[in-house]
């Protein structure tokens, strides 16, 4: 019983570091219908960011909230700004183009990351600094909760509501609303639509950028191809709980969580990837619009 | 348009020409290859500088048979099918008279039949696999292996330590970690121990509470942990974070400096099996470290010693030879004998393995402490 | 008469290429002049599922690995045939097969999505099938199998260009034909190909399936030349980088795959000696900026939609 029970903490906080992602990953193809490839990528370079940042400041020296916040600040920062770069570069020139064009760019910017980054950090792992000392929680009989695994749940659940409130409620979230529901005529009713995308590209990748410092934090090894299994992963929480869809996002990535450890911890690690892949294409055999996510219909 | 293509296929074919390197007879061809990007970088790169601190200070010395040995060194990028393509490069491309190389005996294996139907020496400083030399007669290692390094490791724990209860977590992608495992285990039970619980993970791997919570349901003594040091220290972290005050136990993957920078205070008090100790009184050890801390600025770690035992072992094959061809190279490698080693006595058995002593160390802070030599 | 001339050709070409490849090559340019030819065969039939029917495959390594490891756990336990003009359409054929039964499968479900979500499933079903290689012990899980016999000479290098020139040529016929029609008429409008009388669904397995045997064929000559398979040589990258090629050639045009696939066969070899002076691999992120400049320059590629022929009708039209 203690050990489902661990399981399934070990498995909520697994799914809540997916669910960060996949809420980048959400935002974006709700606006753009595009899969951004090159989340996972923009993900590693935050957390390299924070990583040289760490260093260059001396923050690792004083492990500390302050610490933390500062390593947040410049991993949301770099992050923002290379999202920015991305969707300025290489996705707008493709606005009217064939929507697999903009696939297959999404897909080699995230491969051209991935590379330059071996290149320039190098290809062997490096140790995220420890700005923010882990402590057990509470304990109960072997049952252990960390400070990190609580922080990660605690930042995942709040982004959700925060992203939530300024979606529904806010003038910019009705325009990004609306741009996602037509682009041409939020358009004919004077919404920037160049704006507002670059709006979604800095919001997604901040969020990107939260959860590399606390999965560096978590996993302090960091490398240049990190990013891309957990990219794919919370792809498919994106998708399990219908792409397009905040709270869904949320949902899929602790369902993930917890089967990914459910089949580890009791069947067996071969099979974790497959369960990521197997789970995404019943999901899309059987109810394509996930599940929180309503159906499309395609008009002539 | 396509004047513009014919253009680039010349270019391509053009520069394909130019690929193919003119050789100089002056120069003993010696390949090398390893990971020098890539997970186990350190691997690579720590192996790779104590190869040319042997090369280097023969060169220095006037070369072999008074011909200067070039070193070319190609990196694999941790792959097993890159191996085998530098491989056939530097054999068929650069023409080289011997190969050194690789750490990972995955890599190992891919390589190793390639030299072996050109009919190239090939000599691995620490591919601990069994399977490594019998891929045929021109592959040899100058470490020990892993039947010898698991029952070592097992014999420590039981007899040494005295722990009875060992659970097992090894890597499913590495060929060293399921095989030191196996042997592990076959000794343990023969010595009466029992193996409490036995997990898998894949190497990029970086959860692993959920074998690790298994694993504390079996209350183990102690966890043995035959991988890379990379997944290493994220598993010693997350072990103490479940709670788990099991003794660590490793083989030769843990050697690297950034075993202890991933896992800090987690991996303090692990013990694993090495080629060397750098607390040995051995002569050639110790003058193997002074070189090389003058030449680099840094200890050595095991790597870097097995990768300048077989570079010298190489060197000194082909001194004996009286024409320096592959197939004499190779004659003179079986017949090593005693050879002084930075980590220690090698001698080449029928097998092409080295009978060697284990070192068994215990993770101390940045530094390794001695604890044990048990030999073959 | 006509229909024997294509097979000539190929034969011809292929008999040329290995007599180069046997008296003017080394074994290391005689293994990338292999790898040209399996890439031939994988650009061509990732084109006709993804160039010429608009069903855009990211899942092709899957199928690849399937032929592989067919082929490869045939020659290792069985040995059937030692002689090589037996053994190498053997192998293809067997892998070819084995894989247009894994594209059955995956195709049947699969191609009732559209755009970006077939691209995602397509991709998790290459993962799926890796991963369950991966944990098949039969096939050397992890570690992979090693010690393929296989064979490098005059007759293997024929056999292996043969196998590209006929895909080539097979899948040029069948564009050419009714068939081609229907995979460019679902390619453009589906809907409206359906009002037309066109059964999308069974259109589109078929190009799935045909596309898979050739890349289980080109998977099956790719395990007779290497000596061991591992699992990690068919992940996504694989996938991506057979996409580059059809991309860069065009897509929608089967001289494209051909130009695509020695390009970028040779590419990465041609820039070993920078990686050596400089140190540091440049080529894969050469290989990605050049498909991200591809895509957003040129995004038909270097031939566009346009075949060999176009080129000698123009001369033709100027003359």
């Amino acid at each position: 019983m203690e050990e489902l029970i661990q399981h399934i903490i070990n498995g909520l906080n697994l799914g809540a570091i997916y669910a960060l992602i996949a809420l980048g990953y959400t935002m974006v193809y709700g606006v753009l219908q595009l899969i951004n490839f090159a989340h996972s990528e923009v993900y590693m370079v935050g957390a390299f960011a924070s990583y040289y940042g760490a260093r260059q400041f001396g923050l690792s020296d004083n492990p500390g909230w302050a610490s933390f916040f500062i390593a947040l600040l410049i991993s949301v920062v770099t992050c923002s700004i290379l999202g920015l770069l991305i969707e300025r570069f290489a996705y707008r020139p493709l606005r009217g183009a064939p929507k697999l064009n903009t696939l297959i760019t999404a897909i080699g910017v995230s491969l051209f990351l991935q590379f330059a980054g071996q290149v320039v950090f190098g290809a062997d792992p490096k140790v995220f600094p420890e700005v923010l000392r882990d402590q057990p929680l509470f304990t109960y009989g072997e049952i252990q909760v960390q400070l990190f695994d609580v922080t990660i749940l605690s930042v995942a659940v709040a982004v959700m509501f925060l992203l939530n409130y300024f979606i529904q409620h806010t003038k910019i979230g009705l325009a990004i609303r609306a741009v996602s529901f037509s682009n041409r005529s939020a358009t004919l009713m004077g919404i920037n639509v160049n704006t507002i995308i670059m709006v979604t590209f800095v919001v997604g990748s901040s969020l990107a950028g939260i959860g590399s410092v606390l999965v560096g934090l978590k996993y302090p090894k960091i490398d240049p191809l990190m990013g891309t299994l957990i990219g794919l992963k919370a792809f498919v929480a994106a998708v399990l709980g219908g792409i397009g869809n905040l709270p869904g996002a949320v949902v899929g990535g602790l369902l993930m969580g917890l089967s990914e450890e459910m089949v580890v911890g009791y069947l067996s690690s071969t099979y974790r990837d497959a369960l990521a892949f197997g789970l995404l294409i019943l999901v899309l055999l059987f109810r394509p619009s996930g599940l929180l996510g309503q159906m499309k219909v395609e008009k002539v | 348009m396509r004047f513009s293509l014919i253009i680039l296929f010349a270019v391509s074919v053009l520069a394909f020409g130019a690929c193919t390197k003119k050789t100089n007879s002056n120069e003993i061809l010696v390949g090398q290859f390893g990971s020098m990007t890539g997970a186990e970088a350190t691997y690579g790169i720590s192996t790779d500088k104590g190869v040319r601190l042997a090369i280097d200070a023969k060169n220095a010395a006037g070369g072999v048979k008074g011909k200067k040995i070039k070193l070319i060194t190609l990196d694999n990028q941790g792959k097993p099918e890159e191996a085998a393509a530098v491989v056939k490069k530097l054999i068929t491309q650069d023409g080289v008279l011997a190969i050194l190389g690789e750490v990972a005996s995955t890599r190992s294996l891919a390589a190793a039949p390639i030299a072996q139907q050109h009919k190239i020496p090939m000599i691995s400083p620490s591919s601990t696999n069994i399977k490594v030399t019998q891929v045929g007669d021109y592959i040899f290692r100058v470490c020990f292996i892993d039947p010898f390094q698991g029952s070592v490791m097992a014999k420590f724990t039981h007899n040494n330590l005295k722990l009875k209860k060992v659970a097992v977590l090894k890597d499913l992608k590495a060929d060293y970690s399921l095989g030191l495992a196996q042997f592990f285990v076959a000794k343990f039970k023969e010595l009466g121990g029992t193996i409490v619980a036995e997990q898998t993970f894949q190497s990029g791997d970086s959860d692993f509470k959920a074998q690790l919570t298994q694993i504390r349901g079996s209350a183990p003594d102690a966890i043995f942990i035959p991988a890379y040091y990379t997944e290493v220290g994220l598993i010693a972290r997350q072990a103490r974070q479940l709670g788990l005050k099991a003794v660590l136990l490793g083989g030769d993957g843990w050697d690297s400096p950034k075993l202890f920078e991933i896992g800090q205070a987690a991996v303090e008090g692990g013990y694993f099996s090495n080629h060397y100790a750098t607390e040995s009184n051995n002569p050639a050890t110790i003058a193997f470290i002074k070189n090389f801390k003058a030449k680099f600025n840094e200890t050595p770690d095991g790597l870097a010693a097995a990768g300048y035992d077989a570079a010298m072992v190489l060197i000194a094959a082909m001194e004996k030879t009286t024409e320096l061809t592959s197939t004499n190279i190779r004659d003179e490698l079986a017949k090593t004998t005693g050879f002084d080693g930075a980590t220690g006595k090698i001698t080449i058995n029928k097998d092409r393995n080295a009978d060697k002593d284990a070192f068994i160390v215990q993770v101390t802070g940045k530094a390794l402490k001695f604890i044990a030599l048990i030999g073959p | 008469m006509k229909m024997w001339r294509g097979w000539l050709l190929v034969i011809a070409a292929a008999l040329v290429v290995s007599t180069v490849s046997e008296f003017a090559l080394n074994a290391y340019l005689q293994q990338i002049l292999y790898y040209i030819a399996i890439n031939i065969m994988l650009a061509a039939s990732l084109n006709l599922v993804s160039g010429f029917c608009g069903q855009f495959s990211l899942g092709h390594a899957g199928f690849m690995a399937v032929g592989a490891y067919v082929s490869a756990l045939i020659s290792l336990n069985f040995q059937p045939f030692a002689d090589p003009h037996f053994a190498f359409p053997f192998y293809a054929l067997a892998g070819g097969l084995c894989a247009a039964a894994a594209g059955f499968l995956v195709g049947m479900p699969s191609l009732r999505l559209r755009g970006d979500y077939l691209a995602i499933v397509s991709l998790g079903f290459g993962e799926i099938i890796r991963v369950v290689l991966l944990n098949l012990e039969v096939v050397g899980g992890a570690r992979g199998l090693y010690g393929i016999p296989g064979a490098s000479d005059f007759w293997a290098c024929f056999h292996m260009f043969f196998w590209a020139g006929a895909t080539i040529l097979l899948l040029w016929r069948l564009v050419h034909s009714s068939y081609g029609r229907a995979f460019l008429s679902v390619r453009e409008d589906e809907i409206a190909s359906e009002c037309m009388g066109i059964n999308t669904t069974r259109i589109k397995v078929k190009a799935f399936v045909i596309s898979s045997f050739f890349a289980g064929a080109a998977g099956a000559l790719f395990a007779q030349t290497t000596n061991s398979l591992n699992p990690a040589s068919f992940q996504f990258v694989k996938s991506v980088d057979v996409v580059i090629m059809m991309v860069l050639g065009g897509m929608g045009s089967l001289t494209g795959s051909i130009v695509g696939a020695v390009l970028v066969t040779i590419l990465p070899e041609a820039l070993r000696p920078l990686q050596e002076y400089t140190g540091v691999d440049l080529r894969m992120v050469i290989y990605s900026a050049t498909l991200i400049f591809l895509m957003i320059w040129r995004s038909e590629g270097l031939l566009g939609s346009r075949e060999w022929t176009w080129f000698w009708r123009q001369r033709a039209a100027r003359s």
